[in-house]
C-alpha cells in the first residue's frame, strides 16, 4: 500500500479562528486527533492579508502570505501547510502563484523579507493546501467509512463552499485536472467526505454562489440578500444542514439569518455547521469537543432529534 | 462603440413627446420616442491611465467588451445599474462625468471574483473595480467608502501587529461610519451566542480586553511595510497628478437609530 499523503503537516489556522471562526479550530484539531494525524501550528504566524490588505495594496498581501509560507518550509521544515480558512488558502495560493510568474511580486517580497529579517519565501518550497485536501488525501472516504460510528444518515446536507475555494482559477493550478482531482465549478471533495460519513447529499446550485462576506458590515443589506438566496435555495432542494468549509461564509451565514429575521423578518431553517463538526460526530466525537455549543446557529435540537448529541 | 443593451439609455436620457410634428408629418404615437442628443465635451484622456496606475486596475485596456463580467456579477444581479463592463468603456472612452453617475456603488464590489473567472481576456475586472474605487476617492469624488474605512482599519491593525483582533476593529469601523455598535441584529446574535455558555462568553469577553493578538518581533517588519506603504501612496498621488499634501477624503457615514435604554432591555429579554 502506498503511504498516503499529508499524514503530518503544518498549521495555519489565520485570524478568523482564533476569533469567530473558534470552534472551526476546535472542530479541526479534534478531528487531527481523533485520525491520528498530526499537524503542527505554523510558529509566529501572521494574518495572511485578507482581502483588506489586497485591496490596499496586492503585494503587500503576497509578502504576508509568503512569510507563513516561509515559516512552514524554512523554519520548521514541511512540505504542506494546511489552511481551513478560503481566505487564507486563497491568498497563500495567490501569493505562490504571484512569486512563481511574476517578477515585481519578487522583488518587493525579497526587498520586504530582508528588511524584517527572515529568510525569503520562494515559490515551490511549500505546498499550500485547503482543510478539505488534507482530509480527502490524508484518510479518504474509505477512511472516512471505516471509522464511522454516527452515521450521518438520513442527514440531508447541502455543501457551500463560496468564492475564494475555487476562483479565479489561475492560483488553483492543481483543480479541474480530471478524476480525482477537485473541479472549480462544481466542487465535491466536501461532498465526497459527507457522503462517506453517511450523510444525504443534496443538489445544492449554488454551492460556488457568493454570501457577500466581503460586506458583512460595510454593505450588510447586500450581504443579508446574498445569504437569504443561500438559505433558500437550500431549504428549495430540502436542505436540513448547510455545511461551510470556511469561518468568514460561516458567520456570515450565521450573522445574516439572524438579520434577515430580525430585520426582515425572513425565517429560515437550515442550521449552519461546520463540515469538520458534521465529520467529528460522524466519528463519535463528543459536540462540546467540536464546539457546536459555540456556533450562533443552534443545531443542537436536530442533532438530538437525529441522535447525534445528547 | 455601440452600446446594445437597451437598458443602459438612462430614463431621462429617453425623450417622449406625446405630440410630436417634425417637418409637417405628424409623428405621435410609435415615433415619438427618442433619445436626447447628447455632445460630449468633457473626455478626460487621462482616467484610464490613471486607473491603470491604481493596484488592481494594471490590465483594463485588454478588455474587448464582451460583457460576460456583467454576465456572472453578483451584485449585478441585485442591482442592474451596477455594470462593470460598461465602466471598463466608459473609463476607456474617457466618458468622466457618465461613470460618475454611477460613483455611489462602484465600491459595492463583493469581491466574489466571478468576473475574473469569466472573463476571457485577463483583466481582473474585480481588481478594476477595487482601482476605479481608489481613484474615485483620490480625486475627490466621493467620500471614504464603508469598504474602505473597513479596509483602512484592518490593514492598519495587521500592519502594526501581525494579526488582527475582531472586536477591536468592528468597534472602531462602526465608530467611523457613525453607526452605533449596539444594533438589535447584533444583540440577537450574543442572545444566541450566551445560550450555551454564558460563562465562556463572559471570559471570552474579559479576555478580549486583556489579549491582544500579535505576532512577536514584529517592528521590523512594521517599518518596512510602512516605509513600502508611504512610498506607494506617493507613487499613487504622482500617477493622477495629485499634490503631496492633497487632503484625505472623509470618511462615508451610515447613521443609525441608537437603541435607548428600553428598546435595549426588551430586544435583550424576547
Ligand atoms: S468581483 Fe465584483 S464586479 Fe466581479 S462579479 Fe463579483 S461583484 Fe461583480
Ligand atoms: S469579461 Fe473581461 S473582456 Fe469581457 S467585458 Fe468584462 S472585462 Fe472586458
Amino acid at each position: 500500500m502506498t503511504a498516503k499523503k499529508y499524514q503530518k503537516v503544518a498549521y495555519y489556522p489565520g485570524c478568523a479562528l482564533e476569533g469567530t471562526g473558534h470552534s472551526y479550530n476546535r472542530s479541526t484539531k479534534a478531528l487531527g486527533a481523533a485520525l491520528g494525524l498530526e499537524i503542527d501550528e505554523v510558529k509566529n504566524w501572521n494574518c495572511c492579508g485578507a482581502m483588506e490588505v489586497k485591496n490596499i495594496d496586492p503585494k503587500l498581501q503576497t509578502y504576508l502570505s509568503s512569510r507563513v509560507m516561509a515559516i512552514a518550509a524554512q523554519e520548521m521544515g514541511y512540505d504542506a501547510v494546511m489552511a481551513p480558512c478560503n481566505g487564507c488558502y486563497h491568498n497563500l495560493k495567490k501569493a505562490e502563484y504571484d512569486l512563481a510568474n511574476d517578477e515585481e511580486s519578487r522583488q518587493v517580497v525579497d526587498s520586504l523579507s530582508k528588511k524584517a529579517g527572515h529568510g525569503t519565501y520562494k515559490a515551490g518550497e511549500v505546498e499550500t493546501i485547503h482543510a478539505l485536501d488534507w482530509l480527502k488525501e490524508s484518510i479518504g472516504e474509505d477512511g472516512i467509512r471505516e471509522r464511522v460510528r454516527n452515521s450521518l444518515k438520513g442527514l440531508k446536507i447541502a455543501n457551500y463552499y463560496g468564492c475564494m475555494y475555487t476562483r479565479p482559477r489561475h492560483i488553483f493550478p492543481e483543480k479541474d485536472k480530471g478524476p480525482g482531482s477537485e473541479s472549480t465549478s462544481q466542487p465535491h471533495f466536501m461532498d465526497d467526505l459527507l457522503a462517506a460519513a453517511g450523510a444525504e447529499i443534496v443538489d445544492y446550485p449554488l454551492k460556488t454562489a457568493c454570501c457577500g462576506g466581503a460586506h458583512s458590515l460595510s454593505d450588510s443589506d447586500i450581504s443579508t440578500k446574498l445569504v437569504l438566496n443561500l438559505l433558500r435555495a437550500a431549504e428549495a432542494c430540502g436542505a436540513d444542514v448547510i455545511a461551510t468549509e470556511c469561518p468568514t461564509c460561516h458567520s456570515g451565514l450565521e450573522m445574516h439569518q439572524v438579520r434577515a429575521e430580525k430585520r426582515f423578518g425572513i425565517k429560515t431553517t437550515p442550521v449552519i455547521l461546520y463540515f469538520t463538526q458534521l465529520l467529528g460526530l460522524a466519528l463519535g466525537l463528543n459536540p462540546r469537543d467540536l464546539g457546536v455549543h459555540e456556533n450562533i446557529s443552534d443545531s443542537l435540537p436536530l442533532l438530538r432529534e437525529r441522535g447525534l448529541a445528547v | 462603440m455601440p452600446i446594445h443593451e437597451k437598458h443602459l439609455i438612462r430614463e431621462e436620457n429617453l425623450l417622449t413627446h406625446d405630440k410630436l410634428v417634425i417637418e409637417g408629418v405628424d409623428v405621435s404615437g410609435h415615433w415619438s420616442t427618442f433619445i436626447q442628443t447628447r455632445v460630449v465635451s468633457d473626455y478626460n484622456e487621462k482616467m484610464e491611465d490613471e486607473i491603470a496606475a491604481l493596484p488592481g486596475g494594471e490590465h483594463i485596456n485588454r478588455c474587448w467588451q464582451c460583457g460576460s463580467c456583467t454576465n456572472s456579477c453578483t451584485v449585478n444581479a441585485i442591482n442592474p445599474d451596477f455594470n462593470p463592463r460598461y465602466w471598463i468603456y466608459l473609463i476607456r472612452t474617457g466618458m468622466e462625468s457618465e461613470l460618475l453617475r454611477d460613483k455611489d456603488i462602484i465600491w459595492q464590489c463583493v469581491s466574489c471574483n466571478k468576473c475574473t473567472y469569466a472573463c476571457p481576456r485577463d483583466v481582473f475586472p474585480e481588481g478594476v473595480m477595487k482601482a476605479t474605487s481608489h481613484w474615485l476617492t483620490l480625486k475627490g469624488h466621493t467620500p471614504k467608502s464603508p469598504l474602505q474605512i473597513f479596509d483602512e482599519e484592518f490593514a492598519g491593525q495587521v500592519f502594526a501587529k501581525g494579526k488582527i483582533e475582531e472586536s477591536r476593529l468592528i468597534r472602531r469601523f462602526f465608530a467611523r461610519t457613525g453607526q452605533p455598535v449596539v444594533q438589535d441584529w447584533l444583540l440577537s446574535m450574543v442572545k444566541r451566542m450566551i445560550k450555551y455558555l454564558p460563562v465562556k462568553m463572559l471570559i471570552g469577553l474579559g479576555l478580549q480586553t486583556l489579549f491582544h493578538p500579535r505576532a512577536r518581533g514584529w517592528a521590523r517588519a512594521r517599518a518596512a511595510i510602512n516605509e513600502y506603504v508611504h512610498e506607494k501612496e506617493a507613487a499613487h498621488r504622482k500617477a493622477l497628478g495629485l499634490p503631496a499634501d492633497a487632503p484625505e477624503a472623509p470618511d462615508a457615514q451610515q447613521p443609525q437609530p441608537h437603541l435607548d435604554r428600553k428598546a435595549l432591555i426588551a430586544a435583550l429579554k424576547n
